[in-house]
């Protein structure tokens, strides 16, 4: 996609295609990693990302397409020549050997010799934090040991493209918050690029330089994580990334770029800017933290007001949120609630304003799901 | 109380088993081991029986050949069930696998006798192979394949292809088919994938099936009796001669206890030398 780049990207897909008798698992996609980055590609399960990995990796051929590793097509590579290297889903660590004897199998498999292995053995130890640990059996290692050891069992390696699939599924969700960022320091220290399967926005955002959002097979839409969070390509990318209040709605009036909308649920909101809409059908989406409490400003501005009653309090520190019913609509709404003294003391069946700007409410043709 | 009551109940007919079936007659077996007739009704105890074994040629030689063909069929087999194991548990998928596994289990629905008596079909003078190859040119005359060590050899293997199929197709689906794939993508071919992970994996499979095999060649009557030729003396038929053939029960009860002594101890060698132990195996 670069033109004449100086330096060719660490790992390219071409139109990648793949077919599953009459299911197609992955369908056209393209995309390139710059060296040393970190990407990630996001998606719910059953999406095709395994697959994805697995034709990078080598197990599986595309159907149709090309793999480009430092600009050089490594379709008819097999698995143990490639330089790419994968951390599996359950690490898949060797539980006949040690710690040392996982990590120097690939060495061995380079021929290496005994002392070089050892160095180098030694030094990744170090490097992921868990020195003299190299005669432990894998039974003794925590999960969060095992997740290191599968990283440096690969890095030793010295791989162009490291590619994770789901390395943290197996961990515990304190681990797993831990984890990410260690992975993000341990990518930084080894320099290398990485590319990570997840279907947890959290992980993507927090380590993520680029990440591609992937449904049904294909990517919905590639960029940073403030770009997938703030500007939605697609219906899919604004309800998987990020929470959203959403609505299916009507478009009542045109106005320019934009418009009202009418939910289904008797809520007429005003819209900066409306996608053609066959039908009139829209998905609107709402962030929870686009919701302003209490008066803010004066009336005629543009800006969607309403008087809300609480339903519930949800108290989750700073996490905290408000689900809140229109008056006079069916229309429930989650809205951010901000830990900073003014609404401390809001209580279920209080009233309260709410307003959000017209170009918060995001609408997208699509359903979105 | 009462717990302990229904404890003993329960064991009662393992024990029974045990003590009735197994290690009664295996001493009063020892006590006629010990004895020699002198006269009618008239015994001498002593080491005489086994002084005979070793010192007979002909019981050393047969006792010698039937551990080392025991394990030369029990090498055998695992080198050929290996690979219809792993093709069953590794390869095969969803219905197949059952129907392969079925056709393993297939030759046992017959008896063991029908089962060798078809192999006697097949490899006897007048049998289908010779037919055969005087039909196709590439023998003049009849050819008895019967009654040599390949024959036996053969129906040994045969006999005993499920018994090593079944736990290494046991112990192959247990592995986990991404260290496989690590394997290989760690920059291992085929060959270092299967010495370093799939070998040591299936070990414990390897080990249990071996045993159960060779106990079982080692104690085999009818197929060494049925294809093996007069040269071909399996230790069991020289215990079966003593008893049934020669009424020397004293000396047939030292054989048997002689092959007792002769499998715990292969097996224990082999043990040893796999670095397994019996628990492991098993558990
Ligand atoms: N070997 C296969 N044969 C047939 N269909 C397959 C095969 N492997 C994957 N599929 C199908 O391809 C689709 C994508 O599967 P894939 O494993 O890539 O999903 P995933 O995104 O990794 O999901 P998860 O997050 O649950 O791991 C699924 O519908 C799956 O049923
Ligand atoms: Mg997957």
């Amino acid at each position: 996609m670069t033109e004449s780049p100086v330096t060719p990207p660490d790992l390219e897909c071409r139109d990648i295609v793949r077919d599953f008798g009459d299911t197609r698992a992955v369908d056209h996609v393209s995309f390139d990693v710059p060296p040393g980055s970190f990407f990630s590609i996001l998606g719910p399960s059953g999406c095709g990302k395994t697959t994805l990995m697995r034709m990078i990796a080598g197990f599986q051929p595309p159907s149709a397409g090309d793999i480009l590793i430092k600009g050089r097509s490594v379709l008819d590579v097999p698995p143990n020549r490639r330089p790419v290297n994968m951390v599996f889903q359950h690490l898949a660590l060797f539980p006949m050997m040690s710690v040392a004897e996982n990590i120097g199998y690939g060495l061995r498999r380079q021929g290496l010799g005994r002392s070089e292995r050892d160095e180098k053995i030694t030094a990744v130890l170090d490097r992921i934090g868990l020195p003299g640990t190299g005669d432990r059996r894998i039974d003794q290692l925590s999960g969060g040991q095992k997740q290191r050891i599968a990283i440096a069992r690969c890095m030793v390696m010295e791989p162009d493209v490291l590619l994770l699939d789901e390395p943290l599924g197996a961990l515990d969700l304190k681990l797993r918050e831990h984890m990410k960022v260690e992975l993000k320091a341990l990518q930084a220290a080894f320099d290398t690029t990485f590319v990570y399967i997840t279907h947890d926005q959290g992980e993507a955002l927090v380590m993520s330089d680029r990440i591609a959002v992937m449904n049904a097979g294909r990517f919905e839409q590639i960029g940073t994580g403030p770009e997938l969070y703030h500007a939605p390509a697609t219906g899919f990318v604004a309800g998987f990334v990020g929470d959203s209040n959403r609505w299916t709605a009507t478009v009542e009036t045109r106005a320019g770029d934009g418009g009202t909308i009418r939910t289904a649920e008797g809520l007429t909101c005003s819209v900066a800017s409306l996608p053609d809409a066959p039908g009139g059908q829209v998905t609107a989406f709402l962030r929870p933290e686009s919701i302003s409490l209490g008066d803010t400003g004066a009336s005629g501005d543009g800006r969607n007001r309403f008087d809300a009653t609480v339903d519930t309090v949800y108290f989750n520190g700073a996490n905290s949120h408000l689900r809140l019913t229109v008056d006079g609509t069916a229309a429930q709404l989650d809205a951010a609630l901000p830990q900073t003294g003014a609404f401390q003391s809001v209580r279920a069946g209080d009233r309260i304003a709410v307003s959000w700007g017209a170009d918060k409410l995001v609408c997208f043709p699509d359903a979105g799901n | 109380m009462s717990a302990r009551l229904s404890l003993w109940l329960l064991m009662l007919p393992v024990l029974l088993w045990l003590g009735l079936l197994i290690i009664l007659p295996h001493i009063d077996m020892f006590f006629v081991s010990l004895r020699t007739r002198v006269g009618v009704g008239e015994y001498e105890y002593g080491l005489a029986n086994y002084a005979a074994f070793f010192t007979e040629p002909l019981y050393l030689r047969t006792f010698a050949r039937t551990a080392i063909m025991s394990v030369l069929a029990t090498a055998l087999t695992l080198v050929i069930a290996f690979p219809v194991a792993y093709f069953i548990a590794k390869v095969a998928r969803g219905r197949w696998q059952g129907v392969l596994f079925l056709f393993c289990l297939v030759p046992f629905w017959v008896s063991e006798l029908v089962r060798t008596f078809g192999w006697m079909i097949l490899l006897r003078e007048t049998g289908v192979f010779s037919s055969v190859l005087q039909w196709a040119g590439l023998a003049d005359g009849p050819v008895e394949m019967l009654y040599n060590d390949a024959a036996m050899m053969v129906g040994l293997v045969y006999t005993s292809m499920l018994f090593m199929v079944v736990p290494l197709v046991t112990t192959l689906q247990s592995l986990d088919d991404s260290l496989v794939e690590a394997g290989y993508d760690l920059g291992g071919n085929g060959f270092t994938v299967f010495r370093e992970i799939i070998l040591p994996h299936a070990v414990p499979g390897i080990v249990s099936g071996s045993i159960v095999v060779f106990m079982l060649s080692l104690g085999n009557y009818l197929t060494p009796t049925m294809l093996g030729g007069k040269d071909s003396l399996w230790f069991t038929e020289m215990i079966y001669s003593q008893f049934i053939v020669r009424f020397n029960w004293e000396l047939g009860a030292a054989f048997g206890f002689l092959l007792l002594a002769l499998s715990s101890f292969i097996v224990w060698a082999a043990l040893k030398l796999s670095g397994q132990t019996l628990e492991k195996t098993l558990g």
